[in-house]
């Protein structure tokens, strides 16, 4: 019997389900994923700009809706708290977060891209309730505290186009993991 | 993730508030239990008043709660115990209306629901999955007052049961340049991550079962995805969505979160692997050894990398190390518990456990560790953990700061 056993899956070392011969490669569970449901869920959007959506904003536009949804959390100007420190350049020379455990990790001097900060805010804020912001107010959100990073202008306007373009001081510091086991300690 | 200070409130209720509440459902107890017949069966298990093990949580929807790891014996952590960590709370997700949408390089856009999921082959395995901010008590700032649960308790180890990835690519047919998914929760937080496929395909599941039952909600339910030797993070609960792309996608907990900033001015990314680590879980803070003599001292060591092929202790602060015992069954990427026979002559020491993996790497003092990744670091605290033990028998935890 076990001879017409066919091993799933090929180069795992671990256990993989044992089927039998006659069983097909795929099985046909589930069904076609329509392009309507798909379009619901997928929010993501990535350093390329793909997944944003038609919209724009401004600081000054950014800045009224933060007041009214954010600064409860985050302080008036982003820094105050309770909650996550938004906005902070220093230290500007260098990137010693390694070295100093007091440095407060903030999207100007540690985020490696502006679209992620359009992607976070748009699924996970305001914590009270999330998903709730339509794609103008996301927008002006991450123009506002682009700008109060000293990233962009105070009068540049985040929209598909332009968000992506934006460059973030942390966006070379980022490195894949060395790590492979073995005796050394990295 | 930034973890909220221990309050005191949090380890006094770890240390000594299990005792107490039950005081008086044990007087109701027979004085001679052959006198009188037993209580009649019953439709769930309790455990018995007498053991009262909790996880301590800390923070609220954000938070974390630890596994009480002083209370657990073998490997396997019962689910009620799991460690937590969530980003926006537990979701409360209908199993009949969950559905689990796989899309973007893919030959066959699909959804599953649940009962699709359990159509196909399953897998059972044991391993453990571990919160990478695991052990930052004891890196930066410590304490002598600190148990094993607050130490370490960001880990568990359960049975998981579910489909294998590999299974679930081939039926919805990945594209060959599909390098990157991302896997995303139906929580509040849409909590998202990256994965390599190719890491994933060789022994990620899509769960189901923990422990020999549904998963628990704190855990995922009704389904989550789990990768074996992978930073907690990185095991999405409550998955809803799975996109193949050819790069990663950047999200928030791949970028400002779960990224390890080096002394070299780099931070390091997509650092998932839970490097090779031990605890000591008895004797430990807040025990008393009564007296001197013989003793067990036993822990855990586990290794995102496989299995732990060796565990040595020492109980002279590190001058001699001896081979612990290595409890069956040894499991590559699962808890591994160690058991060594201590003769203690009543004298101050500092006892420690080193974890040896199958890649040949070995748990670092925590010099060597602060060297190579600095003290600003937040994840994948691996060092060795010490406990002193004092003339008095009380033992505490060895690392001050
Ligand atoms: C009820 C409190 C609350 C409100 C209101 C709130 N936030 Fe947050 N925010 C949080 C918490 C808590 C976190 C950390 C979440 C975590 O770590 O999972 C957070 C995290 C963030 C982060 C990520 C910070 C980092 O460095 O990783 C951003 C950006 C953010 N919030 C933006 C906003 C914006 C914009 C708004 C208004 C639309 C908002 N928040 C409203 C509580 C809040």
């Amino acid at each position: 019997m076990l001879g017409t056993m066919l091993l799933l899956g090929g180069c795992g070392s671990h256990d993989r389900p044992q089927v039998g011969a006659a069983a097909p490669v795929t099985f046909g569970f589930g069904r076609p994923a329509t392009a309507d449901e798909i379009a619901v869920w997928d929010l993501d959007v990535r350093p390329d700009g793909a997944g944003l959506p038609p919209g724009r904003g401004t600081a000054s536009q950014g800045s009224a809706v933060y007041g009214r949804k954010c600064a409860a959390c985050h302080g008036a100007t982003g820094i105050e708290g309770p909650f996550d420190r938004l906005v902070g350049r220093e230290p500007r020379q260098g990137f010693p977060f390694g070295r100093l455990p007091r440095l407060v990790k903030t999207i100007g001097n540690y985020w490696p891209y502006a679209t992620t900060l359009y992607d976070y805010v748009n699924r996970a804020m305001p914590l009270n309730a999330p998903g709730s912001l339509k794609p103008d107010e996301v927008y002006g959100l991450v123009a506002f505290l682009l700008w109060r990073n000293d990233i962009i202008a105070s009068s540049a306007e985040m929209n598909p186009q332009t968000l992506p373009r934006v460059v973030m001081p942390a966006h070379d510091r980022f490195v894949p993991d060395n790590r492979r086991g073995g005796p050394e300690i990295r | 993730m930034t973890h909220a200070p221990i309050s005191r409130r949090a380890l006094l209720a770890g240390a000594t508030g299990a005792l107490g509440a039950h005081a008086l459902r044990v007087t109701k107890l027979a004085q001679d239990p052959t006198k009188v017949p037993g209580s009649a069966v019953t439709p769930l298990g309790e455990r018995s008043p007498f053991e009262r093990p909790r996880r301590i949580p800390l923070g609220n929807g954000q938070g974390i709660s630890y596994t009480p790891l002083q209370d657990c014996c073998g490997i396997v952590t019962p689910a009620d115990l799991h460690f937590e960590r969530h980003h926006a709370g537990v979701p409360a997700i209908d199993p009949q209306r969950y559905k689990l949408l796989i899309h973007g390089m893919v030959e066959r856009p699909t959804v599953f629901d649940l009962e699709a999921l359990k159509r196909f082959p399953s897998v059972s395995r044991l391993c453990f999955l571990e919160c990478s901010g695991n052990g930052a008590a004891g890196y930066g700032r410590s304490r002598p007052d600190l148990s094993p649960q607050l130490v370490d308790g960001l880990t568990s180890t359960s049975e998981w049961t579910g489909v294998p990835l590999a299974t679930l690519f081939r039926e919805v047919g990945v594209k060959p340049g599909a390098t990157w998914f991302l896997a995303e929760g139906q929580d509040a937080a849409v909590m998202a991550r990256s994965i390599p496929v190719e890491q994933a395909r060789d022994d990620g599941l899509i769960a189901y079962g923990q422990n020999g039952e549904a998963l628990r909600p704190e855990q995922g339910y009704p389904a989550r995805l789990l990768l074996p030797g992978w930073e907690g993070n990185a095991n999405v609960k409550w998955i809803r969505r799975i996109e193949l792309a050819d790069r990663p996608f950047m999200t928030r907990e791949e970028t400002s979160k779960y990224t390890d900033p080096l002394p070299d001015g780099t931070a390091r990314q997509f650092s998932f692997v839970m490097d090779a680590k031990s605890i000591i879980t008895f004797p430990a803070y807040p025990v008393t050894l009564g007296d001197r003599g013989w003793w067990q001292i036993t822990g855990i060591a586990w290794s995102g990398r496989g299995r732990i092929t060796r565990v040595e202790v020492s109980s002279d602060a590190g001058r001699h190390w001896a081979p612990a015992d290595l409890q069956q069954p040894v499991l590559p990427k699962c808890h591994t518990r160690f058991r060594y026979m201590w003769n203690w002559d009543g004298g101050d020491t500092t006892i420690l456990s080193r974890a040896v993996d199958e890649t040949g790497y070995v748990q670092p003092p925590v010099e060597q560790l602060r060297q190579a990744r600095g003290l600003g670091t937040t994840y994948h605290f691996n060092h060795i953990r010490p406990w002193r033990v004092r003339r008095d028998g009380t033992v505490v935890f060895g690392l001050e700061s």
